[in-house]
């Protein structure tokens, strides 16, 4: 039986791919700042698929514990899913400094500081899969999300470079970049309906792709056109424009 | 967010601010903004109870929390819907103690409208098999409650339509099966009169429901179809049956794209649908054994069935009189043919006792009809109101969406003390809903 460590299992994507992981089979580590949040959750996907599911408490500020954190883990998983993220208000970060800096440490540092240590594990073993769940937002910086966006791209960055580091040795890295999708972090947004997915169907969609070894994987697909041509407006028209 | 909601009926749309947590501290967030709520779960009841311009909805909090195999004790969050469970406890050779006739509803709502199935004159209503249940009071209170432990809670909980906090946890018994097929028995009856004395002699039979064409007249009047059942034990399956005796139905559903235009239904397509209804069943008898989903939940195969009634939507009305009062139930249906106001069927069904402050089942007939909304339809509900309360029935509050308090007040003696405990845990008044707007359940 495989295991998956999810990181950031509070989150709805995260509870989403604790489910479908659960339903076909794997046992699942579920992390999270606040473990005991998970307990439903654990004895939930327990129930319905008879898998085993463990729960830990995992800090993405806190870099100095990532490594015994993840050598504590047994058995060490063979797919890790890095889901944690925040998104707080840009005005807000723009101002205050301590915002965006709990932003750029959440989505780009705490991630690059956990993945490299999963990642040193996995070269080791010379094997395992590694998805960290980024966002289109990192595809091109914008007024709306100054910060968000830069930490997501440095993550997206990350990545890419961390599959070609990892290729020759086993271990692959998959990007994943959610457009829309309904969750705690978009409930106050109006998302317009056709583009934007449930984190059941993102869920549905990264498991299909994990299983394909896909590298970079848009949810829903159409938006890596969308995002295409975002990124081939040219930059003086970019600029003027209200996004 | 704010977008349109309605519920089952399409009737009433309105515009709300959904709002959903995962977690009890994200409830307490909710609770702290301090305005006016109404806890919301699947939007399958058909009228305006779990309307109002903030709702706060429980189908994110969804999560099974324990299941015994060995005693059938299942607990779990309240967003959770019978579908999710049974795919779960039927392969371990449990069922619904209590299910009505769809399985898209969630365990809170359940509850809150105190849900009754084929099975009340047997097992009762759904609230008579909760072992307990949490409640969070609109203070941010969580209370325990149980038939031993602030009863008084419990009971204006079960049918209390969501007005007492919102219902986050619930533990309910199971009831043990053999297989997931049922025995089923259909008897065609040619009128009323033989109806009544078909459902008398079956009345051992633990599941029992008929369907009756309404818009025949004259010695006809009242054809309908009893549809009996019992849960099958192996001997009863057949061989490729018993292979996998506990087998979860082959999920076939199909899906109403759009709205039907209003016109579709009138009374001669539903004379038309209701004549190959009957005729369908060309033997008087048919003893087949099937699967528990056809049974139980045969609209649900269909769905967004209530497009059928078209954008206007559809009234549900169902009633309950008391088993002296057939009379009114004969009077009720020949009102309702002599105005070929062009309700489908009429599902008619004999309740067992029920002591309850608040829940609709008591002893007696009840009969749950769909009306498409139309002009006059209102003023002719009305009427049929004034015979439920004359023969000392009432309405249910899971399908209204229009009748008048004074409706409700004569039909619930214990509405007095129902708004007491709803007063007494939430002083502050912030828990309502159009429905309770209207029926003055929440006002001081």
């Amino acid at each position: 039986m495989s295991t998956v460590l999810i990181l950031g299992a509070t989150s709805d994507i995260g509870m989403a791919l604790a489910k479908k992981f659960a339903s076909q089979k794997f046992d699942v580590q579920l992390a999270a700042r606040r473990p005991e949040l998970l307990e439903p959750l654990q004895s939930d996907i327990s129930i319905r698929y008879g898998i085993t599911s463990t729960l830990h408490a995992f800090d993405a500020l806190k870099y100095g514990e990532h490594a015994s954190f993840f050598n504590s883990l047994s058995p060490c998983p063979d797919v890790t899913v890095s889901v944690f993220g925040i998104l707080d208000e840009e005005d807000l970060a723009f101002d205050d400094w301590f915002v965006a800096e709990r932003m750029i440490n959440t989505n780009y540092s705490g991630a690059v500081s956990i993945l490299n240590q999963v990642a040193r594990s996995y070269i080791s073993r010379q094997r395992g899969t590694i998805i960290g769940i980024s966002s289109v937002a990192g595809d091109r910086g914008r007024a709306s999300k100054l910060i968000y966006a830069s930490s997501k791209a440095g993550f997206t960055a990350y990545l890419a470079g961390l599959r070609n580091k990892c290729f020759k040795e086993n271990v692959h890295v998959m990007t994943v970049q959610p457009g829309f999708v309904y969750t705690k972090m978009t409930e106050n947004l109006s998302l317009p309906r056709p583009i934007t997915s449930t984190p059941e169907e993102v869920a549905g969609i990264i498991y299909k792709a994990y299983q394909k070894k896909k590298n970079v994987v848009y949810v829903k697909w159409f938006w890596r056109y969308i995002m295409l041509i975002i990124k081939n407006i040219p930059e003086f028209q970019f600029k003027k424009m209200k996004l | 967010m704010k977008k349109r909601i309605a519920n089952w009926g399409n009737y009433p749309v309105v515009e709300s601010n959904e709002e959903t947590f995962s977690f009890p501290d994200q409830l307490n967030q909710l609770l702290d903004e301090q305005t006016a709520f109404i806890p919301r779960g699947n939007g399958r009841c058909y009228g305006d109870a779990s309307l109002a311009p903030r709702t706060i909805s429980t189908l994110k909090y969804n999560k099974i929390l324990s299941f015994d195999i060995s005693t059938g004790i299942f607990e779990c969050q309240s967003g959770l819907t019978l579908d999710q469970i049974l795919e779960v406890i039927v392969p371990k050779g449990w069922f619904l103690p209590v299910t009505p006739g769809t399985k898209f509803i969630t365990v809170g709502g359940a509850v809150a409208s105190d849900v009754h199935g084929k099975n009340h004159h047997i097992d009762g209503s759904f609230s008579n098999h909760i072992l307990e249940m949490d409640i969070v009071l609109d203070s941010k209170a969580s209370i325990t409650c149980s038939p031993q432990s602030n009863q008084d809670l419990f009971e204006a909980t079960c049918g209390g339509m969501g007005l007492t906090g919102v219902i986050t946890k619930v533990k309910f018994k199971l009831k043990k099966i053999e297989t997931s097929f049922i025995r089923q028995k259909q008897t065609k009856a040619a009128n009323l009169e033989q109806l009544i004395q078909l459902f008398d002699a079956h009345q051992h039979f633990t599941y029992s429901v008929a369907w009756i064409d309404c818009l025949k007249k004259g010695a006809h009047f009242g054809r309908s179809i009893l549809m009996l059942g019992e849960h099958a034990h192996l001997t009863d399956l057949n061989e490729r049956q018993r292979r996998n005796p506990l087998q979860l139905p082959r999920r076939k559903q199909i899906n109403f794209p759009f709205n039907l235009p209003s016109w579709v239904l009138n009374e001669t397509t539903v004379k038309a649908f209701n004549y190959l209804f009957y005729a369908k069943n060309f033997k008087k008898e048919i003893n087949t054994v099937v699967s528990y989903e056809p049974f139980f939940y045969p609209l649900d195969a269909i769905l967004h069935w209530n497009r059928g009634y078209g954008k206007k939507g559809f009234v549900q009305y169902q009633f309950v009189l008391p088993l002296e009062a057939k009379q009114g139930l004969i009077e009720i249906l020949s009102r309702i043919s002599d105005k070929g106001l062009g309700s489908f069927l009429a599902v008619l069904k004999v309740f067992g006792k029920q002591e309850s402050i608040i829940s609709f089942p008591k002893e007696g007939y009840t009969l749950a009809l769909d009306f498409p909304v139309k002009p006059g339809l209102l003023e002719f509900l009305d009427e049929l109101d004034q015979i439920v309360l004359h023969c000392g029935g009432r309405l249910y509050m899971s399908k209204d969406a229009r009748m008048k308090p004074e409706v409700l007040q004569s039909g619930y003696p214990d509405l007095g003390k129902f708004k007491d405990i709803v007063r007494k845990y939430n002083p502050e008044g912030r828990i309502h809903s159009l429905q309770s707007d209207r029926l003055f359940l929440t006002s001081n």
